[in-house]
């Protein structure tokens, strides 16, 4: 699961991958026109839309290929940076970047571009560059305030519009197929030729076919974790999906563990290995009775890349545990359908366990062997699991580190 | 010889998106221009003047955030790849020449002064903004970064606002 770095790719080798990347997108930008100011500076005034064409296209091109990897749970979006949103400085900074737009003919990327060819005025532009990073420097504590004001945390675009992210992303696809369309009648209009702005060469019909080919991806790819959060919902899917078990036969087939087989693991925790307890419970509830070698979890976590590591550790059965066996069989049922394997729920949640091994009372006048070999087990267990509990108390604080977004943005 | 002509813009678009695409499933972030120029410029100062880089608060925050020297950094291995990326391209399509580039009616003084107040109002602006048109416009877009797509239509919307009064420069 992507983000390669920093478990595939290493920190170091990570320089590396900047460099080749850089080589890439040094190249594509030059051999798309972009180190020449001419043609950059011609979006503003109408005679040259290239920098729109590509610009576009590949921002979509992106956007659509990560809901798709998303979709595929082929990356963790929560590791993904996302620029944080700060409404003021963002308008601001960008006005004042289109401003140096207009006036010096490049943008910091392409200017870099345009140096490596030879273009004179890009290296002076770059060394304006970089007397603005010191003016911005220098007068940080003027620019301070507004720097920071505003702050609305790494909102997304979808969740501040309130839409779907497939939906955001098919406007997007409508939106710029009209652009390039509008772009080329002006085009044509500033530059005086005489031609319909579509034709049916190769060229127009590349751009119609992937305009179209992305339009309908977007829809495609919804959101995974909407989509299952949609599917646990239905409260008789749930009681059925996930198998069921009487506990009163030995031979335990199915995606459940009985009370009495949680209460051994939990008396022969040293040894237990086989078994690794994933809590879905709350801290609080946790803190009121914590299970030992148990790893805390929650709904998002199951999406996340870090905790999902565990649970695809090989012959081990992971137990989902919670107070209640539905919110057991909701986790269960995401996490078997994210594909995850080996998934057991306990019979009757938490609650279940706590009423029939901790609180058991006994059998009166025992009839059967079976009843008699349960009141004997439970009642040892009722006395030995709460010290057994008591001794693993102070290991419960110890939550790893989550790992961290990196770092991004310029 | 010739100049080669340019490549088709939509191709080139869909090669860039890829190339987006594979950045962030690799390294989890975009691509980025503007933060190279700033460590750039935290190096130089920081040689010429470390004392003073431990007392401005700006050095203060970016050293808080970052490790170790300013130019080991991603975005300025990225940038050192355009360099050479550009420079191969330019020698393929035989676009190597040291040239100056104007619009048609203005003067070399203009165009020099209008690089380089072009060139620090996008150092300002790109801080302010929190990245240029590869790190917060093309990549937020791609990870529909609210902020990111605010600032994006707030360059656009600049250089539109301001051409009329700047077209001498270029028409």
């Amino acid at each position: 699961m992507g983000p390669l770095v920093p478990d595939i790719v290493s920190p170091n080798l990570n320089y590396i991958v900047a460099l080749i990347i850089g080589i890439f997108f040094g190249a594509i930008l030059e051999q798309a026109g972009f180190s020449t100011s001419k043609k950059l500076v011609g979006l503003f005034y109408g005679y040259d839309f290239t920098v729109l064409r590509v610009f576009f296209t590949a921002g979509l091109v992106a956007m659509v290929g990560l809901l798709a990897f998303d979709h595929y749970g082929l990356i963790d979006m929560s590791l993904v940076y996302i620029n944080p949103t700060f409404l003021w400085s963002a308008i601001i900074g960008g006005l004042i970047m289109g401003l140096g737009f207009v006036i010096g003919g490049f943008c910091p990327g392409t200017s870099v571009c345009a140096a490596a060819i030879g273009k004179i005025d890009a290296m002076i532009f770059i060394i304006g560059a970089f007397i603005g990073v010191l003016i911005f420097a220098e007068g940080y504590p003027l620019f301070e305030g507004l720097y920071k004001a505003a702050n609305l945390g790494n909102p997304q675009i979808f969740q501040t519009l309130g839409i779907s992210q497939g939906l955001f992303a098919f406007i997007m696809v409508i939106i710029a197929l009209f652009a390039f369309y509008i772009t080329n009648i002006i085009e044509n209009k500033v530059n005086k030729i005489d031609q319909p702005a579509i034709k049916t060469t190769p060229y127009f019909t590349s751009v119609l076919v992937i305009g179209v080919i992305l339009g309908f991806m977007s829809f495609g790819f919804s959101d995974r974790k909407a989509d299952l959060l949609k599917l646990i919902e239905d409260k008789n899917y749930v009681m059925s999906a996930f198998g069921e078990h009487n506990c009163t036969d030995t031979t335990n087939s199915s995606a459940m563990i009985c009370p009495d087989e949680f209460a051994l693991c939990l008396l022969k925790i040293e040894e237990c290995n086989r078994m690794q307890i994933f809590d879905f419970r709350s801290p609080e509830e946790r803190k009121a009775l914590p299970l030992p070698k148990s790893t805390p979890m929650t709904l998002d976590d199951l999406f996340a890349k870090e905790p999902n590591k565990l649970l695809t550790i090989l012959h081990r059965e992971n137990i989902f545990v919670a107070n209640d066996e539905l919110t057991e069989r909701k986790m269960a049922i995401i996490a078997t359908k994210l594909g995850y394997k080996r998934i057991k729920i306990l019979k009757g949640g938490l609650e279940g366990f706590k009423k029939e091994i901790l609180e058991y009372k006994p059998i009166d006048n025992p009839q059967t062997i079976a009843e008699r070999d349960r009141n004997k087990f439970r009642l040892y267990a009722q006395t030995k699991i709460p010290e057994i509990l008591k001794k693993y108390k102070p290991a419960e604080n110890t939550k790893s580190d989550k790992p961290k977004r990196v770092l991004g943005g310029c | 010889m010739e100049e080669t002509k340019y490549m088709n813009p939509y191709i080139a678009g869909v090669l860039l998106g890829l190339l987006l695409l594979a950045t962030i499933y690799i390294t989890g972030r975009g691509l980025g221009a503007s933060g190279a120029i700033k460590s750039g410029t935290i190096a130089v100062v920081q040689s010429i003047a470390p004392e003073h880089t431990q007392k401005a608060k700006f050095y203060r925050e970016y050293s808080q955030e970052h490790q170790g020297s300013p130019l080991m950094n991603w975005l300025v291995f990225e940038v050192v790849g355009v360099v050479i990326g550009a420079f191969l391209s330019g020698l393929v399509s035989n676009r190597l020449a040291l040239k100056f580039e104007k619009g048609p009616r203005t003067t070399t003084k203009i165009r020099i002064a209008g690089a380089l107040i072009g060139g620090i109002l996008w150092g300002i602006g790109s801080q302010l903004g929190r990245g240029c048109t590869s790190g917060a416009a093309l990549s937020g877009l791609a990870v529909m970064s609210t902020g990111g797509i605010i600032t994006m239509f707030a360059i656009f919307a600049g250089a539109y606002m301001f051409a009329y009064f700047f077209r001498k420069m270029w028409i």
